[in-house]
């Protein structure tokens, strides 16, 4: 059967696949920028607890491999009475380990805005939420977008962890598709292209207009 | 810990200058930056700093803006004091973030650099202190601030973002975007030193004009000896962290007095 063929006969199945894959980045995407956003602003807080407390969290879901964390949180916690079903718990692990790489990136666009504009924020006597609200995290943005491109990239891969808890994912039905025909070549080069398509024709087009429109917002286009 | 006794806790009395440094040091680790500073600023006073990179001139005004903490002595703006606070048994103990925050609302600063917000316009960048800090309404910041780019030559280019400005129009923005907070204590700092030489002028013109039409209290630290001249009702010279000598602009640099102020004011000379 040629891979024409194949997407054919299967393409209902690959399509809510797909759709759960979407929908999966989309909320893990929102989870890792909220959690990048708190962990990035954790790290460079003045109160040590804090930053012990960011640090902490960075360490743990970047030095750990997100399919371990994907069991603890979906086999280990019901264990100590957090029940999460799978649809939950695949884009909580994909969210919080996205986040602790976010984090980082956060804390770098923070430190890449010049001294100049921290002072003159200061010197219109901004308080210190107003000055990282409305005057370093715009500039810090825009400063951290071409990394966060890549990272979303990552992101959208790395939900395919989540079919190994039965989440119905694009990677899920691949496989369901392939255990019933044996049509390996087909089914996973037909995931490989609709992976490569999502990254490369919905992702990266759309952090580039962000670029471009923060650009644009910057005066510098 | 610093005895605070000798320090009142608000000046009084007549002709209260409106900066007042007694006795600031300013060191970082062993290098004494600023040594037992006495300096007064009357209201509507301008004075000019000058002297040699390293002794401490911009260290005045990063202090006085609070960009700097001070080691020992007070600072006082407006008879009130700036790094203290009154604090319990009637002595002065360190300013809280609040305090500074209340008591820095007397002063704007203009940088070398400008620093003007890249993602905000010109009038943005002059509205975002009155809408934001001051609580004013979008429509009152933005008469506030274009009347003030209006003054500063710079309304022609008010939608415009600082990259699309040149140096000398950029520093004009800023000492709007100061001037819009409505200080008591205007601060430049070296505000010509970045800028070419053919548009120094412009943003000299805009600070003569404050000096002549405003009764601003200002500081300038400047590198521009002709124009320290010019304007000043005082010069001071800075010298290892001390006011080696200061005085009106025409004894300051027609007969200066001391042995550095000399040798500076020649060097100066020769360089142009």
């Amino acid at each position: 059967m040629s891979l024409f063929e194949f997407v054919m006969q299967y393409w209902p199945r690959l399509l809510v696949g797909t759709g759960m894959t979407v929908a999966q980045f989309f909320l893990a995407a929102i989870l890792g920028i909220v959690i990048s956003l708190a962990m990035g602003l954790l790290k460079l807080a003045p109160s040590r607890p804090m930053r012990a407390f960011a640090i902490t969290y960075i360490e743990i879901f970047r030095g750990t491999s997100l399919l371990v964390q994907l069991y603890w949180i979906f086999f280990v916690l019901p264990l100590f009475g957090f029940s999460i079903d799978k649809f939950t718990a695949g884009y909580l692990a994909v969210g919080m380990n996205i986040g602790a790489y976010g984090a980082e990136l956060v804390r770098g666009g923070i430190l890449s805005v010049p001294k100049g504009q921290w002072e003159a924020a200061l010197a219109i006597n901004m308080t210190p939420a107003q000055r990282m609200r409305r005057i370093i995290l715009p500039q810090a943005l825009v400063n951290m977008l071409p990394p966060w491109g890549n990272l979303m990239i990552e992101l959208l891969k790395g939900t395919a962890l989540v079919s190994l808890i039965s989440v119905a994912d694009l990677m899920f039905e691949t496989k369901q598709i392939n255990g019933s025909t044996f049509l390996s070549a087909q089914a996973f080069g037909a995931a490989l292209i609709i992976y490569y398509v999502l990254a490369r024709f919905m992702v990266t087009p759309f952090m580039r207009w962000l670029e471009r429109y923060m650009a644009r917002k910057m005066g510098r286009a | 810990m610093e005895d605070m006794s000798g320090y009142p806790l608000e000046l009084t009395g007549e002709n209260i200058p409106m900066v007042s440094f007694k006795k600031v040091r300013k060191s970082y680790g062993s290098l004494t930056v600023l040594d037992d500073l006495d300096l007064d600023v009357n209201a509507g006073e301008m004075v000019s700093i000058i002297g040699p990179s390293g002794s401490g001139k911009t260290t005045v005004l990063r202090m006085l803006m609070t960009l700097e903490t001070i080691n020992s002595g007070v600072i006082y703006v407006d008879g009130k004091p700036l790094t203290h606070m009154p604090g319990k048994g009637g002595k002065l103990v360190p300013a809280s973030a609040r305090h500074l925050h209340e008591r820095r609302a007397d002063i704007g600063m203009c940088f070398q650099h400008f620093n003007l917000f890249p993602h905000m316009t010109a009038l943005e960048n002059c509205m975002e202190g009155p809408v934001q800090v001051l609580g004013l309404s979008k429509a009152e910041a933005r008469d506030r601030s274009e009347e003030l780019l209006e003054l500063v030559g710079m309304i022609g280019k008010k939608d415009q973002h600082p990259s699309r400005l040149s140096g000398g129009q950029q520093q004009r923005v800023a000492i709007a975007r100061a001037l819009a907070m409505r200080p008591k204590v205007m601060l430049f700092d070296e505000v010509t030193s970045a800028l070419d030489p053919e548009v120094i002028g412009e943003v000299t013109n805009v600070i003569r004009k404050l000096v002549s039409e405003h009764n601003l209290t200002m500081l300038m630290v400047t590198h521009q000896m002709g124009f320290a001249r010019d304007i000043s009702d005082r010069v001071c010279f800075f010298y290892d962290g001390k006011i080696e000598e200061q005085g009106p602009p025409a004894d300051l640099f027609g007969k200066p007095q001391r042995e550095r102020t000399q040798q500076f004011l020649s060097a100066v000379r020769e360089a142009i």
